[in-house]
């Protein structure tokens, strides 16, 4: 096993705790030890704040500055009538910051257009968690954000009653008014705001959230609240910060995670012209925070790029990583044929079945390391100030920002101030903040002037906490009636600390179909990896499904089975496969997105020759998809994905614009990265621009027709689950179309090196 | 000094490195943040700015090059009263961006294109839009968008 270990495994251990789905009687639970309080100041308005059950944490003050509150709650009316909205989480194009806006003013009964949207501030204290992650930010802030636009309205409708004379039962309201209808009154929240500030705090338990039936706002369409600032290209972005006093910054890392700078023509860069200052930073060896490499700080982002181009370092790679790609290949292959020594899942009798079967299925499937690649590189501006510190950051955990700026400063943590700004893009890569560890490093070390620390291109692709490459090795038993009897998988992997596979390069128990499978045999690998890996859009499940869903097509297809009619028999009966735990895989759901997407895709159709209809279901972070994808394939094994059918069911969507614009992407992403693919050797990643690692362009995309399964359950998330079924239902609409089966990643290379099948 | 007109107004320039390219120039002295770094070697699309009205990577364009030229970036798109063009209002009205990275240099060089092609084919789309990477994925709207930009061009719109 390595020495050495500079994975970021446990970093995202603790954040991806927090993710962890928590059943509905647990989360009811912990909604009725919510407190809510009230703050007023100035009698200018209204401010509720919440403390979650369970944070332990004060609230924070609320006390007016300079006249004005503290924006730390969620919302305030003023006395103008505009109704003022913080959303509490980070904004990396998955929308939120629409989406959780809406969910308050719903239950404040708000007109949208008298609504103006802030980012809040970054206190855990006073939101919870503000995350954006694991496709939790909607589930686990749903009670939350109603309960706050509840309250709110309750303390409105109390303060008309009082103004009104008349009881709170004869009361209605609608588009930020309170309504007495049997006289035809009205008031509006902006004239009712500095009384209601004096009514008392409502009970949460007392709080009468609306039913489904009497949304106003929550399941339309709404524009992005960004979208006037996108299009006339206003500053939105941390790249586009620029403070007083403050210099652009490079930081170099040896190529190899774990090299050290051994030495560096230092002094020649400093002579540079823009050039005000260069030096090593020795790093805390924290692969999720700071690792060695030379700072280059200049008067502009070019003076600092063109310097770093002339930075000449000597790297110490004797502890560094010398990972190999094409080595891993050939050791996986050799171990392909064997079981894994650690059992994952064992029921029943697998080799027996697997002997006794009428026809046996093998297929050994494979899958490459890729980058998160978002457009926004890597950046964030720092400014140390001896005894605090003020970052602004697009990043997808503001609040660990706090603690670990803390912690290596050495400072309390309310002395750390951070900004969450709107990221270009996340995709999991933000869940890390090493390029905010590195800006408040180098701002600290330059005498604590501001930074803006810009990441090149090649950093970003070089620097990434990569989704894992993996390797399935299937075997499937099946009896006369063409029903699957026996089904085992040694799925191959990486460890880094030699006792638990790396960051979402994992498989749980649970995975779809071992929990029906009678003789099932999960077993597992670990090669050894030093290369970071982390969270990539619906982490292991975006690889597990291409592997799994794949390979029970070619099952289906042994059988000479309707694929539709096999998934749906494997199933089983309408059920959660985890009892008690409504985020678990309830079958039921499973097979109602799948007979949806088999309808509307006209599933069983004829098609011309060369045209291919595939499908494939997923179930991750709670959300179930069916999704069915036709194709057609040429002379040159070019793949054409003509129309793709997503069928979720995610509860009740709370913004249709924006969750049909998911749906779309997670579409085109999944298309696109099942053809990217990075080489490592000598522990560097080979690709370093997009001319290397070319994400699917504005050509050949296919037509998306989305159907959402409303259900009766709370809302999930919808960031990530849309995506694990593309690449297994392109698969198998290739095989369908050519008979040829896809069974590695990167598709066009699968293809150009099979002969048919 | 190297002298060259942005978004309308005559801005002069340190020229000691007359190799600087025009975004860091936009970005950094002028301001002018919206037009994006992505890849720096023109390979995305994101720092997509006018040249004379051709679209062009200013992450690739030396700052020497763009000496009395006429520049506009996306910042200088909207009338002077406000008033948002036919390609805005679209990416608007159909809410296109999601992270909205890239889409300064998408609407730039769509903007482009329906100056010169109001009606442009889907293969035109594609052959215009081709330098413009979207990591989102919101391709299917960027092509919506600039049909219906097209279509409230043919209205009178402002292309």
């Amino acid at each position: 096993m390595n020495a050495v270990s500079f994975s970021a495994d446990a970093y995202f251990a603790e954040v991806m705790r927090e993710f962890e789905i928590i059943p509905t009687k647990k989360r009811a639970d912990l909604s009725r030890r919510s407190i809510l309080k009230i703050a007023t100041a100035g009698g200018a308005g209204l401010v509720l704040a919440f403390q979650i059950g369970g944070a332990g944490k004060a609230m924070a003050a609320t006390a007016p500055v300079k006249g004005e509150f503290v924006p730390n709650a969620f919302l305030r009316v003023a006395p103008s009538g505009r109704i003022l909205i913080y959303s509490k989480s980070p904004e990396i194009g998955q929308g939120i910051k629409t989406a959780f806006p809406l969910i308050i003013a719903e239950e404040l009964d708000a007109a949208w257009t008298d609504v103006d949207i802030e980012q809040a501030p970054v206190n855990p204290a006073v939101y919870g968690r503000q995350s954006a992650g694991g496709s939790r930010s909607i589930p686990q802030s749903w009670d939350q954000l109603r309960q706050a636009g509840a309250a709110a309205r309750a303390m409105l409708v109390s303060a008309a009653a009082k103004d009104l004379r008349v009881p709170v039962s004869e009361l209605t309201t609608a588009d930020s008014e309170v309504i007495h209808q049997a006289s035809g009154r009205k008031i509006g929240y902006g004239d009712l705001a500095i009384k209601a500030a004096g009514q008392p705090v409502p009970d949460v338990k007392a709080l009468k959230l609306k039913t489904r039936d009497q949304y106003k706002l929550i399941g339309k369409s709404f524009g992005g609240v960004d979208n006037t600032n996108i299009v006339t290209g206003k500053p939105l972005y941390g790249i586009d910060l620029k403070i007083p006093g403050m210099v652009y910054a490079t930081y170099t890392k040896c190529p190899a995670v774990g090299g050290k700078v051994a030495s560096a023509n230092i002094d020649e860069i400093k002579k540079l012209p823009g050039v005000k200052d260069a030096f090593v930073l020795e790093g805390n060896g924290l692969v999720a925070e700071l690792m060695p490499g030379v700072a280059i700080l200049a008067d502009s982002t070019w003076a600092a790029f063109r310097a770093k181009s002339a930075l000449q370092v000597k790297w110490d790679e004797s502890e560094a990583s010398k990972d190999s790609w094409s080595a891993t290949v050939a050791k996986a292959k050799e171990l392909a044929g064997q079981n894994g020594k650690e059992e994952i899942v064992k029921t029943g009798d697998f080799d027996g079945a697997y002997m006794g079967a009428v026809k046996k299925v093998e297929a050994f499937y494979s899958y490459p390391f890729v980058a998160h690649a978002t457009m926004e590189p890597m950046n964030c501006t720092a400014h140390f100030k001896g005894d605090s510190a003020e970052i602004w950051a697009g990043t997808q955990t503001p609040e660990r920002i706090l603690s670990s700026t803390a912690k290596m400063l050495g400072i309390a943590e309310n002395k750390v101030t951070v900004h969450q700004i709107r990221a270009g893009g996340g995709f999991g890569r933000r869940l890390v903040n090493d390029y905010a560890a590195e800006a408040i490093a180098i701002s600290k070390q330059a005498g604590g002037i501001p930074v803006k620390l810009t990441w090149t291109r090649e950093d970003d692709m070089a620097h990434d906490f990569f989704r894992p490459g993996g390797f399935h090795s299937f075997k499937a038993g099946l009896d006369a009636n063409g029903k699957m009897v026996a089904l085992s998988d040694h799925f191959i992997t990486f460890t880094a600390d030699g006792k638990a596979p790396v960051t979402g390069g994992n498989i749980p128990k649970e995975e779809f179909p071992f929990p029906m499978m009678a003789n099932g045999l999960l077993t597992q690998t670990m090669l050894p990896l030093m290369t970071p890996t982390g969270a990539w859009r619906a982490p292991r499940s975006n690889t597990n499904a291409f592997a799994f869903q794949s390979f029970l097509h070619e099952v289906s297809a042994a059988a000479g089975r309707d694929h539709v009619e096999f998934l749906l028999e494997l199933l089983g009966e309408a059920r959660w496969l985890v009892p008690g735990n409504d985020g678990s895989l309830n079958t039921g759901r499973a097979a109602g997105v799948i007979k949806l997407a088999a309808e509307k895709a006209g599933w069983g159709r004829n098609l011309p020759k060369g045209r291919g209809l595939g499908m494939a279901f997923y179930f991750s972070h709670a959300g179930h998809f069916a999704e069915t994808a036709e194709v057609s394939v040429d002379a040159n094994n070019k793949v054409t994905v003509h129309k793709v059918i997503v069928v979720g069911d995610i509860g009740p969507i709370i913004n249709m614009s924006s969750s049909l614009n998911q749906t779309q992407g997670a579409v085109i992403d999944g298309i696109s990265t099942m053809n990217l693919e990075l080489s490592i050797e000598k522990g560097r990643i080979g690709e370093g621009n997009f001319d290397e690692y070319p994400i699917m362009r504005i050509t050949g995309i296919p037509e998306v027709e989305t159907h959402f399964i409303q259900s009766e359950y709370a809302p999930t998330g919808l960031g990530e689950p849309a995506l694990p079924p593309v690449a297994p239902a392109v698969a198998n609409a290739v095989f369908m179309a050519t008979g040829k089966r896809i069974r590695q990643m990167p598709f066009f290379k699968a293809l150009s090196t099979q002969a048919s099948a | 000094m190297i002298t060259l007109t942005v978004n309308g107004k005559t801005v002069e320039v340190d020229d000691s490195d007359p190799s600087t390219p025009l975004l860091w120039v936009l970005r950094d002295t002028l301001d002018l943040v919206g037009t994006k770094y992505g890849c720096g070697v023109g390979q995305c699309g994101a720092c997509t700015v006018h040249v004379n009205g051709v679209p062009m990577r200013s992450c690739s364009t030396p700052i020497a090059a763009a000496a009395g030229q006429q520049v506009t970036t996306i910042e200088g798109l909207a009338r002077e009263d406000g008033t948002l063009t036919a390609v805005q209002k679209a990416w608007i009205d159909l809410d296109v961006a999601q992270c909205g990275y890239c889409q300064a240099g998408q609407i730039m060089t769509a903007t482009a294109l329906l100056r010169r092609n109001p009606k442009p084919t889907d293969e035109q789309i594609n052959t215009a839009m081709f330098g413009n990477l979207c990591r989102c994925g919101t391709y299917i709207r960027i092509k919506q968008a600039i049909n219906a930009a097209s279509e409230a061009i043919a209205k009178g719109g402002v292309a």
